[in-house]
């Protein structure tokens, strides 16, 4: 790209830069993403570095996979609202407002309102579609009112934010909190048994490694059968032995390599991170393969194109919403079980972790840029930030501090790479390593 | 003349048309028609309402009154779906596109192909896109990436194909040459002789009188939301039309 003018040129190392440049093109794996994933690698090998050897450890990736999931699967949905043009500010409250009704279902009403008694069958089940139901219902009727309404976003989830917490003190007896949680339910949060074990993970691990196969063998075969280019065969096989490589290296280290401090045995894979993984398959597949999906981006795009293609822009809008609010009912699920309670404080700032994760992983607020799986990799981007932080035995203040200054850097970044500014990406990823480095080494304690 | 005469079914035909926005008559009693195979140029200075008549037609903006027949027949557009149906199609001087969505996204946008299970059929889209793209602009090659890193050129093709791909019969181009240098500006020419060739009929937005009298066949002139007149381009001269736009009155001399 950079020595067009020179014709034959001998530099060895524009030449294998040129062939590195194509072997990605010919990959199609988006760049932006390939960005991300260094970053992560990079925070984890310097917080392992860093913490004497105590991140990369199966023990602190358990955990830290666990601490992502109730954020990443919110992000999956805060990236199509981003996308769209739109803000919801209001996630971290309802989720605490569904996490406390779904508490009440089965501590109060199922046991004592209806008479029921605790530890029914159907409790969790119950309890999980009350949440589910509530969070698409409160996210429609907030939607409703910014695609049909035409009342901006940031106002009516704004609104949200202020009644959803309100609403828990009002019907949650004073506030109190609401424990302890049915057994079954409690297995969401990823506790004490809430994991699949070694023999389900290793199930689930070659389900995992077979589908990915399939999907690059099928998505082959349909562009050949529409005559299209297709990648080279080494680059498509490449690509099936890395990403089953990934899977079999986490499921083995992460999962089935952290022992349970409590049962000694193999944990395996947490329930939250499947759900995790199937909420990210849902929505990769929900916005890249369906219509909604495209018309989410179209709108994001180019609102005035959407709407003279024929597309029910309101309608669409509103859904993003509505997914939204049932994406917050299983972050509450998992929150408020891994607590094993429901607190009145529940998801308190959850709305700008949620935000963060989706604009660290490459969403715009300019719109029509984003993608559910950077989202997902930004929430463990923040997490790994946290939990490294709390490893290094920074203060929380200082973590804020930090996790503010790599989100401000990694926009700034982002905005840079897309104009092709160099400068700027050099000097705003110096300034901004130099500050984080300079708030942890004077945040220790 | 092709089309023009008067056995022929007229392919479009609005009738007394009243657009209104607040208190102001942006279309103010226009009736217009338009033949198979004939280029009905519109022309008149800004807030004329040139554009304002071709959106009621493409849906895009309801109409207070008046009457749309397509063959003969009257018909409700009262959104984009509904003037796709009756085979009218647009491109828009700002093309319409969604830039972070390809060539094939944005060709069958708001009217994808889907597979048995309901999902996008992204292959299916990307061929159809291809062969069509093969016939407008052999060039072509950026099927994949965003429309944003296209050429003004390949753009203004993109949006050209969405209309041809569609099998339009009527077709709407509103200044479809204004963004484009001479060399894609001939192309668009050839284009819309091929088109007419195809019993396809165009209504052409146009500011440029050069191009409204190398191409159209009649020319309606609108000042100020009224139709001050339609002419054959070979009945007048420039200079009439010119004079039309400017004093909004037909020159003494013809009917």
């Amino acid at each position: 790209m950079t020595d067009t003018t020179q014709g034959t040129t001998n530099n060895p190392a524009t030449e294998t830069r040129r062939d590195w440049r194509s072997f990605l093109a010919s990959t199609e794996v988006d760049t932006r993403l390939a960005g991300m994933i260094a970053a992560l690698a990079v925070i984890w090998v310097a917080f392992h570095i860093l913490s004497g050897g105590d991140f990369l450890t199966s023990r602190n990736l358990w955990n830290l996979s666990v601490q992502s999931s109730s954020i990443a699967v919110m992000a999956t949905g805060m990236v199509l609202i981003i996308v769209s043009r739109n803000i919801d500010l209001s996630v971290g409250s309802l989720l605490g407002f569904l996490g406390y009704v779904m508490a009440m279902v089965q501590t109060r009403w199922i046991p004592e309102t209806f008479g029921l008694g605790n530890g029914r069958w159907y409790t969790w089940i119950v309890a999980l579609a009350v949440g589910v139901a509530l969070g698409a219902l409160l996210g429609a009727v907030q939607g409703s009112v910014i695609a049909y309404g035409g009342v901006p976003a940031f106002i009516v989830t704004l609104g949200g934010f202020l009644v959803w917490r309100g609403l828990i003190f009002r019907m949650g007896e004073q506030g109190q909190t609401l424990s302890p949680l049915d057994k079954t339910f409690r297995l969401v949060g990823g506790g004490p048994n809430g994991s699949l074990g070694e023999m389900r993970s290793w199930i689930l691990c070659v389900l995992g490694c077979a589908a990915t196969c399939a999907s690059i063998w099928f998505a082959r075969r349909r562009r050949l059968r529409y005559d299209l280019a297709t990648r080279p065969v080494s680059v498509d096989i490449g690509l099936a032995v890395i990403g089953s490589a990934v899977i079999i290296a986490a499921v083995a280290f992460v999962a089935v390599g952290y022992e349970s401090p409590i049962t000694k045995a193999p944990t395996g894979v947490a329930y939250p991170v499947v759900i995790v993984i199937l909420v990210t398959m849902g929505m990769v597949y929900l916005s890249r393969r369906r219509r909604f999906g495209r018309y989410v981006y179209a709108i994001g795009g180019n609102p005035e194109a959407a709407e003279l293609g024929g597309i029910d822009t309101r309608r669409t809008l509103m859904m993003t919403y509505v997914l939204m609010g049932v994406l917050c009912a299983v972050s509450a699920a998992i929150q408020t079980a891994r607590l094993n309670s429901a607190v009145t404080n529940l998801g308190v700032q959850n709305e700008l972790d949620v935000i963060s994760a989706a604009v660290i992983g490459g969403t715009s607020f300019a719109g029509g840029i984003g993608t559910i799986t950077g989202a997902v990799i930004g929430a463990v981007i923040m997490q790994s930030l946290r939990s490294g932080m709390v490893l290094l035995r920074i203060d929380s203040p200082s973590q804020d501090i930090v996790v503010g200054i790599v989100l401000i850097t990694a926009v700034t970044i982002d905005a840079a790479l897309r104009v092709g500014r160099r400068r700027t990406v050099a000097v705003a990823l110096t300034v901004g390593l130099a500050l984080a480095a300079l708030i942890i080494q004077t945040g220790r304690q | 003349m092709p089309g023009s005469s008067a056995s022929v079914t007229p392919l479009v035909e609005m009738r007394d048309m009243y657009v209104s926005f607040g208190g102001l008559h942006a279309v103010d009693g226009v009736t217009i028609s338009l033949n198979p195979g004939e280029v009905v140029a519109l022309v008149g200075g800004n807030g004329a309402g040139k554009s304002t008549l071709m959106h009621t037609l493409a849906g895009a903006r309801p109409a207070d009154s008046g009457q749309i027949l397509v063959n003969g027949k009257e018909v409700t557009i009262a959104n984009p779906r509904d003037a796709r149906a009756h085979g009218i199609e647009v491109i828009y001087q700002k093309l319409a596109l969604a830039d972070n969505i390809d060539a094939a996204g944005n060709l069958f946008l708001g009217r994808e192909l889907r597979t048995s299970l309901g999902a996008l059929d992204d292959s299916a889209m990307a061929s159809a896109t291809r062969d069509v793209m093969k016939r407008l602009n052999p060039r072509f090659r950026n099927l994949s990436t965003p429309v944003r890193s296209l050429s003004g050129g390949q753009r203004q093709s993109v949006a050209i194909a969405r209309a041809v791909h569609f099998n339009a019969r009527i077709l709407i181009m509103d200044e479809p040459t204004a963004a484009l240098g001479p060399a894609e500006t001939e192309q668009v020419r050839e284009l819309i002789a091929q088109l007419k060739s195809e019993g396809i009929g165009i209504f052409l937005i146009s500011h440029d009188i050069h191009d409204v009298f190398d191409l159209a066949d009649r020319i309606s002139v609108m000042m100020q939301g009224r139709l001050v007149g339609t002419v054959d381009k070979n009945s007048v001269t420039k200079d009439d039309v010119l004079g039309m736009i400017i004093m909004g009155k037909k020159p003494a001399g013809l009917a």
